[in-house]
């Protein structure tokens, strides 16, 4: 069994990547986003993946079933801007199996 | 005119231990930070959390290291700009610097360490149209003057500890505390949340949840702004100040203006040598940096810092001899008459 998923990428100027993610690296989608260059170094991450900062902000295109949202992500997407129903944070999202055929949005920054 | 060996700007982790490499070259030291306290990242985003990969630390909580950074460099006697920003600088004739702030405080510098990590902290602003033109006339993104709001009234909009710690301060200074938020909920520590629940239950608190503030409205001056509650019509909420708590993101800012090799963000050096940047004289260190290879990680800093002082010190004394000393073997003496040694072993004959 391969342990890649593809996903669908589209980076904050629109522009749509299709990329493959490992599932056994214990990568986020911040990290991959990261990893593939998609968001200027600098302007993604900048808490390092701990829900602090909002900076890895996506909204989820597809109907994929995503780890559940904490109370950390919740209060950290209380507290971001350009906030949607489907928001999530990058950072909370690991890369698994499930999530062959993810489509995810990056938000503007802020 | 504030002089000193090294100019340090950025008062996070690396920053704070170079103060230290350089004390043992006997470098003086002073740093810049946008921040109104030092500790960078450690200490403004992640005070509580824990770090692993600190040599000889299994564990240390970010702002706990920050202390112990702060104490450890302290025999140094490091000077502190602290909530300005380091704007222009200059390259004087005999190589020194002069770099001035954003409140143009001046620092004539012999070196210049740029220890910026993601760059000075800015605050978020929300996304209101005309913000901008209230901005310092009714709008302020950070508390710097609390008398300012005497007797005032006050709309403060986050969810995070700032918010509700501002909102408690306030309550007591302001003749109107309004809290506004997104949620229900608040993120903060379990006393502050607490605080403002009692507060409301006082009346000295004005909370309006779930709700978000749309609009401003004045005429050259805030008067008030127009709040939105879920699902219901937007209503006006009379205010002479608004005050928008919603953290700080880092922005690279000036320093991208300084004439300094830019890439992904971060400043381009020399790490096969000593970190310096394409201006000679000025290094960039820690997260700031980029090489091929670069990692962003704490300890890569403090060695970064390490080299960057030795460097520096040939730069500033380009003729005198010097061999690197262990504190084990020299000690420590510091700018402020301590000196910390290894205890000398007794030699005695045992009868």
């Amino acid at each position: 069994m391969s342990l890649d998923i593809n996903i669908k990428i589209t980076d904050r100027n629109g522009v749509k990547h299709e990329v493959v993610a490992p599932t056994d690296m214990a990568m986020n989608l911040m990290e991959v986003v990261r990893a593939f260059e998609l968001a200027e170094e600098g302007t993604i991450g900048i808490c390092g993946g701990m829900a602090m900062c909002a900076s890895c902000q996506c909204y989820v295109k597809s109907d994929h079933q995503l780890p559940e949202i904490s109370d950390d992500e919740d209060a950290m997407l209380a507290e971001a801007f350009y906030v949607e129903e489907n928001s999530r944070l990058g950072c909370q999202i690991q890369m698994t199996a499930e999530l062959e055929g993810l489509e995810v949005e990056l938000a503007p920054e802020s | 005119m504030i002089t000193t060996d090294i100019l340090i700007i950025g008062a996070g982790p690396t920053g704070l231990f170079t103060v230290f490499e350089a004390g043992l070259l006997k470098l003086k030291c002073h740093l810049i930070d946008a921040l109104a306290q030092p500790g960078g990242q450690c200490s403004e985003i992640y005070p509580k959390k824990p770090i692993y990969d600190i040599p000889g630390y299994p564990e240390i909580l970010a702002g706990d290291l920050t202390h112990k950074l702060i104490e450890q460099s302290k025999q140094f006697k490091p000077g502190f700009t602290l909530g300005e920003r380091a704007e222009t600088i200059n390259k004087l004739e005999d190589g020194t610097f002069i770099v001035t702030t954003n409140k143009g405080t001046e620092h004539h510098a012999k070196i210049v360490a740029i220890a910026g990590g993601l760059g000075s902290f800015e605050p978020r602003k929300p996304l209101i149209p005309n913000i901008a033109d209230f901005e310092d006339r009714g709008v302020e993104y950070m508390i710097k003057e609390p008398e300012l709001y005497r007797d005032k009234k006050v709309v403060i909009s986050g969810g995070g500890d700032s918010a509700l710690d501002w909102a408690i301060f306030l309550s007591n200074i302001a003749s109107e505390v309004t809290l506004i938020h997104r949620r229900n909920e608040f993120r903060g520590a379990l006393d502050s949340v607490e605080k403002v629940q009692e507060l409301k239950n006082l009346g000295k608190i004005r909370l309006i949840t779930p709700a978000e503030v749309k609009g401003i409205l004045g005429n050259g001056r805030l008067t008030g702004v127009a709040v939105e509650k879920k699902g219901e019509d937007a209503f006006i909420v009379d205010a002479d100040h608004f005050i928008p708590l919603f953290g700080l993101s880092p922005k690279l800012g000036p320093i991208g203006n300084w004439g300094l090799e830019i890439e992904k963000n971060a400043i381009k050096v020399d790490n096969a040598l000593d970190y310096q940047t394409n201006i000679p004289g000025v290094y960039a260190i820690g997260d700031v940096n980029t090489y091929p290879g670069k990692l962003k990680l704490i300890l890569c800093g403090f060695h970064e810092a390490t080299l960057m002082c030795q460097s520096a010190y040939k730069r500033i004394f380009p003729n005198k001899k010097y061999v690197m000393k262990y504190t084990t073997v020299g000690g420590v003496v510091g700018f402020d008459g301590t000196k910390k040694e290894a205890p000398k072993s007794v030699v005695k004959a045992i009868e």
